[in-house]
């Protein structure tokens, strides 16, 4: 009986610390951001003289020389990664019915094309985007951006809800459709209703992936006012010395967002990262 | 029969696909080629990035220290950051399963996944700082001087294993959650059988646990393999790929060739290159999807 209590003590102090040895790097940019500088330059582990300061969350929030203010940073990356959500999630979750429940021609061939399309790196499509949006006359606007995320989102999403959908019984679509209703009546009034669970996996995981991106708004956004988040905290970099308290506060801001996220709908978003790999 | 409804459904995401990701996939295969002046020249830009010191460099690999060249770079990723992630992956959902508090610790470990991919960029470059870095503290501590006085992003001989280290440190939370949800789905009434049978922890583990881990491996292994190839922004950040292109991956040497020097159909060259290879685990992922 003891011997169970010590080695159930044991594996938690083990556990604990590793978990607590894993995080130190995060442990030292959170002390780089409430830290006057002085005080981290030989070791933020080094506790003998222990300011808190908000400033450097201050000018990281509101810019200071040579960086763009992360507020604009933030409010750019909200409109992006919501319509970025959105709009996916309508386009995917439509084509996923499709798939799930009619017959057409090429729908097996259409879905394989859609599933390797999720692979496909950023790269491959970087050149003829950036020209097709300077021809459309929507480089470093909110819109390309939108659509290029849009697009980008769509096959998993498309993926993911088609084998949600599968799960779902028929009876009840078959139920209403006696009652007249047509096929996208039942889409909306039916389906996704009963598909909140999922459709919350979607949005967890495409706003945190679009927030976190980097890539297609480095290629898309040149001006300044347009920058997102992840752009703002890239060009943090000083010029004779790195500024580790402006980088370690604006880090912090911009990644509060998806960690929010994450801890809210923590539940979904394992769902959805696990549900569409593994269950094959 | 088929529907009329059918194109209301399909429009809006095959319009999306067509114009934003499929006709710039197709694009980017025909630059790649033609040269400059449009002028067919088949297979002349691959041959030209793979000859490439910037893409191959045998005079360098494997005895001399890194700039390897890109491709290597992104092979060397593969051989380290793969079992390292995956390993440490598994020991955390071994480790973490009967703790107090284990989803918060599982939540910590996880975040490296939620955050920005810059930010962890921004922290590799700090947690290897030769004054600031917890590592080099770490060094120091175990008395690996020579080591801890540097700091490691800065210096050719470091740089990519600094990336890739860091890169592990993001990444493991993904085979922990994985190998997690593989482990609660194992039933308990096989450990009681073996229990009965008098088999020993590490039998069980071995006899039971690991085989059953086994779907979850390769999800892991596919998933990791194409994070690994498409690495960019924590290199972005953390070294720019350097120094002296020390720690250079395929996709920055792609959006370098494109949107600094300009040389379109090189790059796409280097794109076709990367997507080949990640066509292999783009395939199993697309298998195991339609089913």
């Amino acid at each position: 009986m003891r011997n169970r209590w010590a080695v159930t003590l044991l594996t938690n102090v083990i556990g604990w610390g590793l978990a607590l040895l894993w995080i130190s790097p995060l442990i030292g940019i959170i002390m780089a951001a409430i830290r006057p500088v002085e005080e981290i330059l030989y070791g933020w582990w080094n506790l003998r003289s222990f300011h808190v300061t908000f400033t450097n969350f201050l000018y990281a929030w509101a810019g200071s020389k040579g960086t763009y203010p992360l507020s604009k940073g933030i409010l750019n990356s909200l409109i992006v990664a919501t319509s970025s959500t959105v709009l996916p999630m309508l386009a995917g979750s439509l084509a996923a019915y499709a798939f799930a429940r009619f017959t057409f021609p090429l729908r097996r061939a259409l879905f394989a094309t859609i599933a390797v399309l999720m692979a496909i790196p950023q790269m491959m499509v970087a050149i003829p985007l950036f020209m097709l949006l300077d021809s459309l006359g929507l480089l470093d606007t909110y819109l390309g951006l939108i659509l290029l995320h849009s697009a980008w989102g769509t096959p998993w999403i498309t993926l993911f809800l088609r084998n949600f959908f599968m799960t779902l019984p028929k009876e009840l679509e078959e139920a209403a459709r006696v009652d007249g209703a047509t096929d996208l009546q039942i889409f909306y009034k039916v389906i996704l209703p009963i598909s909140i669970p999922a459709l919350l996996s979607v949005v967890a995981l495409q706003f945190t992936w679009v927030w976190n991106d980097f890539f297609f708004a480095l290629l898309t956004m040149m001006s300044p006012e347009h920058y997102v988040a992840t752009q703002c905290i890239v060009w943090m970099r000083g010029k004779l010395h790195t500024p580790w308290g402006l980088i370690s506060a604006g880090s912090l801001i911009t990644m509060s967002i998806p960690v929010a996220i994450f801890f809210i709908l923590q539940k979904y978003y394992i769902k959805g990262m696990i549900g569409w790999m593994i269950k094959g | 029969m088929v529907r009329k409804s059918i194109l209301v459904f399909l429009l809006p995401s095959l319009m999306l696909l067509s114009v934003f990701v499929i006709y710039p996939t197709l694009y980017t295969v025909w630059l790649s080629f033609f040269d400059e002046e449009g002028k067919f020249v088949g297979l002349n830009n691959y041959f030209k990035v793979l000859s490439s010191r910037e893409t191959v460099n045998l005079r360098r690999f494997p005895f001399k220290s890194p700039p390897w060249g890109t491709l290597i770079h992104n092979a060397v990723w593969i051989a380290v950051h793969l079992p390292l992630s995956l390993l440490l992956g598994l020991l955390f959902a071994v480790v973490l399963r009967n703790i107090k508090g284990a989803s918060i610790v599982r939540g910590m470990i996880f975040l490296g996944m939620v955050m920005p991919m810059v930010v962890g960029g921004w922290m590799i470059r700090f947690m290897f700082d030769k004054d600031m870095g917890v590592v080099n503290a770490l060094l120091r501590l175990l008395g690996i001087k020579w080591l801890a006085n540097k700091t490691w992003t800065a210096w050719p001989e470091y740089s990519l294993i600094a990336t890739i280290l860091g890169g592990v440190w993001i990444w493991t939370g993904f085979s922990m959650v994985i190998y997690m949800a593989a482990l609660s789905a194992i039933p308990r009434e096989y450990y009681e059988a073996a229990d009965i049978d008098g088999a020993s922890a590490l039998q069980k583990f071995f006899h039971i646990t690991l085989p059953l881990l086994k779907p979850a491996t390769s999800v892991i292994v596919v998933m990791s393999v194409l994070y690994e190839l498409k690495i960019f922004d924590i290199v972005f950040v953390a070294t720019r790929g350097g120094p002296g292109a020390s720690s250079n991956v395929l996709a920055l040497q792609m959006y370098d060739y494109a949107f600094r020097a300009l040389k379109f159909n090189e790059a796409a060259a280097i794109a076709v290159l990367l997507t080949l290879l990640t066509l292999g685990p783009a395939i199993y992922i697309a298998r195991s999807a339609v089913r």
